[in-house]
């Protein structure tokens, strides 16, 4: 451990971070949405394009070869990962969206009928709610909304035996609020669920890369992540799924590398976990995720989450103490990411002038529309950390804060 | 801090978004509409009160950004008292204002041109926007919700 730098120290190995903008160098807090890449990351990418380039799975030519072998590796990188116990349960998608729209699609068709119910939570980014109404319009299945308490941003547990009916298929959350920073209690709700019976999705777009991460201690049968939010590239991501599930499930798109025989009229499919994936993968991007989750293992992702704690909590302090401001999500046991609204200045306006001093920030919804209905807001502002930020970068953002309450006469 | 800015937020615009005019519910108008900027949440509700092609009154509500605020609080006051087609023609200028920052020789921009500065920040075009379109969208009779995507 104490031969590894600071985390600060891992700066240097990311070309985007060293750039001013507006004339300030960048203070990009917009990691929730995207981080930004290592050297490492984006070299694996280039240099598959220069060395190794070859569909997979289908030449017996050299480069074809090595195009498969680095795919598969990748498969049985991810599978460590996560800690799941088979590489096949390890499904590579364009990410968590994809994922998740996977399960609602393979999984639900078959397994979800009229009258059941598809339990949610009230703050479950667009990609966690709209695949479900679409499966819920499909069968005649209903929706219901674990509720969140307001401000503070917690999942109201006190009726959470009421919603976990018999009635329930699948209890299907996120990890950690892109919208909140709340980190939710997975491990807790899985394990109520499954003695009901019910099935369990984690949405971990945003604790992959921020967290260590283990699908049996977590205990859900599917998992879903984004590469790009994790050091890696866009395009990829993956669905983890418990591996007699996903034996049982049916495939959800077909063509090529999906089926193990076709004729005319009928064809037989491939094993898992190629059964879920037809066609040519994106193999660049998946091999250079490979890079990426090297890489966050040797920064460490205990030491990734204990500094989000950390900024998050001072982050979330100072912007209390600037006054004139509403803030979202839990005091304590936050992850790196603080939701606002300053007061009278509209959450546009605030990035505007952010991003004239070089501080990137997210206004809006954060593609979570009924969680701002529910607090009764159109749009938050939000600066998400990931390792490489600093408190002095705190600090710069309430120096510009305070300015821009300022300039509004605040 | 924000000498950029100022160009954009001027006064002017900061006084309208504070205290927009025109602001509230019009009873008796005859044509309405309603437009929404999905991607930021920005919403507006527009009421106008029309004879014989001409805006005789109008008033709008709607929550959102300072630019889009003062937008279209200055719309507003702008289109009060035009004929359909002067309002038409207004709109262009406008466009093309806040796209690309030019004005004809003969503009009737008046008091809108301080929203020129619009065109240097891409992505907030749309906010400058939106209370117009929900303007014309009521004019062509067109009462449901316009958005800017
Ligand atoms: C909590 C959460 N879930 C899902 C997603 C969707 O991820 P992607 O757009 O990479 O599929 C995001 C990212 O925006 C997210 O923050």
């Amino acid at each position: 451990m104490s031969t590894r730098p600071a985390l600060s120290g891992y700066r240097k190995d990311f070309p985007a971070l060293h750039q001013k903008v507006h004339g300030h160098p960048l203070v990009y807090l917009d990691n929730a949405a995207t981080s930004q890449k290592p050297q490492v990351v984006i070299d694996a990418l280039s240099n598959f394009y220069q060395c190794d380039n070859a569909n997979v799975h289908r030449g017996i030519h050299e480069l074809s070869h090595r195009a498969s072998v680095a795919f598969e590796k990748t498969r049985e990188r991810a599978a460590r990962f996560i800690n799941a116990q088979h590489t096949e349960e390890i499904i590579f998608t364009r990410g968590t969206t994809e994922a998740i729209n996977l399960v609602a699609n393979a999984w639900g068709s078959d397994a979800v009928k009229e009258g059941d119910v598809i339990l949610l939570t009230e703050m479950e980014h667009h990609s966690n709610i709209v695949p479900w109404q679409m499966l819920a319009r499909r069968t005649g299945a209903k929706l219901a909304f674990i509720p969140v308490t307001g401000d503070e941003g917690l999942l109201d547990l006190s009726r959470i035996d009421e919603f976990l009916t018999s009635k329930v298929r699948i209890l299907a959350l996120t990890h950690i609020s892109n919208a909140l920073g709340t980190i939710n209690p997975v491990s807790e709700l899985c394990a109520k669920a499954r003695r009901m019976g019910i099935i369990t999705l984690v949405d971990a777009a945003q604790s992959a890369g921020h967290s260590p991460l283990d699908v049996r201690e977590i205990g859900c049968d599917f998992l879903a992540l984004s590469g790009h939010k994790m050091c890696g590239p866009t395009g990829i991501g993956c669905l983890y799924g418990r591996l007699d599930l996903l034996e049982t499930m049916s495939p959800w798109q077909g063509g090529g590398d999906m089926i193990s025989n076709v004729d005319f009229h009928e064809s037989q499919w491939n094993k898992v976990p190629h059964k879920f994936e037809a066609g040519t993968p994106n193999i660049a991007d998946t091999i250079a995720l490979h890079a990426a989750m090297d890489y966050l293992d040797e920064v460490g992702r205990e030491r990734i989450a204990a500094h989000d704690t950390e900024i998050g909590s001072y982050a979330f302090e100072q912007l209390k103490r600037m006054g004139k401001i509403r803030l979202f999500g839990p005091r304590e046991e936050r992850s790196g990411l603080v939701s606002f609204l300053l007061h009278n200045i509209h959450a546009h306006d605030v990035v505007t002038f952010a991003d004239q001093q070089g501080v990137a920030l997210r206004g809006g919804h954060h593609c979570t529309q009924p969680l701002m209905k529910k607090l009764g807001v159109s749009s938050t502002s939000r600066a998400s950390f990931y390792f490489y930020n600093t408190t002095e970068e705190v600090d710069h953002l309430i120096d510009v804060l305070r300015g821009i309450q300022k300039f509004f006469g605040e | 801090m924000f000498e950029e800015l100022n160009d954009l937020y001027q006064q002017v615009i900061m006084d309208h978004s504070r205290k927009p005019h025109n602001f509230g519910i019009l009873a008796g108008a005859n044509c309405c509409a309603r437009g929404k900027n999905p991607l930021c949440g920005d919403q507006i509700q527009i009421f106008l009160s029309t004879e014989d092609h001409v805006v005789k009154d109008l008033r709008w509500e709607g929550d959102g950004c300072a630019i889009f605020k003062a937008s279209s609080s200055l719309m507003t006051d702008a289109i009060k008292g035009k004929t359909t087609a002067e309002v038409k023609v207004l709109f262009e200028e406008f466009h093309s204002l806040i796209t690309t920052g030019k004005m004809s020789e003969d503009h009737h921009l008046g008091k809108l041109a301080v929203l020129s500065g619009v065109n240097r920040f891409p992505a907030r075009v749309k906010c400058a926007l939106l209370g117009w379109r929900a303007a014309m969208s009521a004019l062509e009779g067109n009462p449901q919700s316009v958005t800017t995507e």
